[in-house]
């Protein structure tokens, strides 16, 4: 038992309990929870997002920092390695990519490993990449897929994502692939936490309280979907999702239940999203160990707020007291 | 820095895709589709479930029919108001709800499902041979 994880775990258990049952005691909670909330949570997370953003903005960063994984660009007979040490802005915009789209520097991660003999080793481990990756794009999906709550009408090309999503046909309402894919990534992404002991040294409240957040909203929307007895009347859900995007809130008849725990989870993400590790969706593309060229040797980077410093050279100096050192007998550059 | 201008263009873009529902719809109303009850419906009074369930559930309900009449055989379905129904989509369903377009696709439009069924199933409105 560990306080870093039973504490979140906690919180998001009561989170569920609260929301479920004010929303089914009074309508009043309804509103709380159905447009209230919601209200609250998308204005504190354009706001929080703007307010660590703009913070970034103003810090400095005078140089390079060429930590790469390849060859910088020196000598003409020297190979650089172009995308993992860009010279040029292409190189950089490519190694950005890379970064963002499939997670690079992640996939070059190693396990240390010491033999018998005490010979050190890194191996190989794709396993977090592989994780990170699932979880990431399937959260992606599912986050597009949603917008057919919020568009009328649903444009077409959602439509196509929802039929490749659920291309499998299986189950009645049919089943999303990518849901199930973020629930199980993220339950993994959690339980290598628990049990690679290494990882839970490290692991604190705030990295298992979005995880258990994440879970609980994929496990609740799997739940009001698929299952018979707590499934939502989706019509109705969309009337209360679209009263909130066309800036007229309703509390339509017939949402109740799960609905409201779901709402109230993804409320309290974007609410937290701004104070949290979770801004490293805004925080990769600052990242100046990859949006920066590694021209270091090619260019000179000076500090661009140094101040001008006054000097006195040797000319001057020589000038002033020219007569005092000749008279000691030193020597004068001009007589 | 030098790369603020940047970082706001940034955040701008961020913002207008995150708003995008808003400034997608425009702020215009967008109830749920009034759905149209035949007379069929109409005579009948009540759905093979109740309202609430038959709207929540009725994806289930079809997929329980399907199994039972094409795995178990079984072409009987016992309502809960003690009517016998032959568990069927275009028979069943569609001979209530007669108007698939004013009926199943309104919803389903709005809530941006099409279920595959109709790959095979047919709708009677849509076959010639089917109107008398
Ligand atoms: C009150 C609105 C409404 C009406 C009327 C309606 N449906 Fe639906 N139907 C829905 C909603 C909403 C869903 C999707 C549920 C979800 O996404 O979880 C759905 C899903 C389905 C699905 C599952 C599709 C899939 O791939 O997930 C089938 C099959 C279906 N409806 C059949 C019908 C038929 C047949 C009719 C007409 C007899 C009909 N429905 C009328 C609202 C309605
Ligand atoms: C005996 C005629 C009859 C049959 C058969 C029937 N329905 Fe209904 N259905 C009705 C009636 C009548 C209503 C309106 C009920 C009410 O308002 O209380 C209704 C309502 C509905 C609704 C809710 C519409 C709304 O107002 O939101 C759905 C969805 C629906 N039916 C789907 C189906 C599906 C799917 C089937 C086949 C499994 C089916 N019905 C079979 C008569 C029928
Ligand atoms: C690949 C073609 C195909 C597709 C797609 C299909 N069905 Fe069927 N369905 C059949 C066949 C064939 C039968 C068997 C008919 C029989 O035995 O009377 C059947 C039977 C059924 C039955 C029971 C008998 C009857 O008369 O309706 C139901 C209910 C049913 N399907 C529902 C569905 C639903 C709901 C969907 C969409 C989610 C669907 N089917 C999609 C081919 C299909």
């Amino acid at each position: 038992m560990n306080v870093h994880y039973i504490f979140p775990f906690l919180v998001v258990c009561v989170m569920f309990l609260i929301s479920y049952f004010l929303s089914e005691a009074a309508t009043g909670f309804k509103y709380l929870f159905g447009v209230v909330i919601p209200y609250l949570a998308i204005l504190t997370f354009v706001a929080g997002v703007t307010y660590r953003m703009m913070n970034w903005a103003k810090s400095a960063v005078p140089f390079r920092i060429p930590t790469t994984a390849g060859q910088q660009k020196s000598l003409p007979w020297i190979k650089p390695n172009q995308f993992d040490n860009p010279s040029s802005k292409f190189g950089v915009l490519v190694r950005m990519l890379l970064e963002i789209l499939v997670f690079r520097s992640l996939f070059r991660n190693t396990k240390f490993r010491m033999s018998e003999d005490a010979q050190s080793s890194y191996e190989m481990e794709k396993w977090l990449w592989l994780g990170a990756l699932v979880f990431h794009w399937a959260f992606l999906v599912t986050l597009v897929r949603h917008l057919r709550f919020f568009t009328e009408p649903v444009p077409q090309a959602l439509m196509l994502l929802e039929s490749l999503d659920g291309f499998m046909q299986v189950m009645l309402p049919g089943l999303m692939l990518s849901g199930v894919a973020l629930l199980a990534a993220a339950t993994y992404l959690f339980l290598r936490r628990i049990f690679l002991p290494q990882v839970k040294y490290i692991s604190l409240s705030s990295d298992y309280f979005p995880l258990f957040l994440i879970i609980g909203i994929a496990a609740s929307g799997i739940l009001m979907r698929y299952v018979p007895d707590l499934k939502i009347d989706v019509t109705a859900a969309k009337e209360l999702s679209m009263g909130l995007v066309t800036l007229r809130p309703t509390i339509p008849e017939g949402v109740d239940g799960i609905f409201f725990v779901h709402v109230f989870m993804v409320s309290a993400l974007l609410a937290y999203f701004p104070f949290s590790k979770l801004m490293h969706l805004g925080g990769i593309f600052l990242s100046p160990t990859r949006n920066t060229t590694t021209n270091t040797r090619e260019a000179r980077h000076v500090n661009p707020w140094n101040y001008p410093v006054k000097v006195h050279t040797y000319d001057e100096y020589e000038d002033d007291f020219r007569e005092k050192m000749i008279e000691a007998g030193l020597p004068v550059e001009k007589e | 820095m030098n790369d603020k201008k940047w970082i706001v263009l940034g955040l701008v873009v961020f913002f207008a895709i995150v708003l995008f529902p808003v400034w997608y719809n425009r702020g215009k109303a967008a109830p749920a589709p009034e759905v149209w009850l035949s007379d069929t419906a109409k005579a009948a009074e009540t759905c093979v479930k109740p309202l609430e369930d038959i709207r929540r559930n009725h994806m289930h309900l079809l997929d329980q029919w399907r199994d039972t009449v094409s795995r178990e055989g079984k072409r009987v379905f016992v309502a809960w108001n003690d009517k016998e129904y032959y568990p069927g989509l275009t028979t069943t369903c569609l001979g209530c709800h007669e108007d698939k377009a004013k009926f199943c696709d309104r919803c389903h439009n709005y809530a941006s499902v099409s279920p595959y069924c109709w790959d095979c199933h047919i709708n009677p409105k849509e076959m010639n041979y089917g109107k008398k």
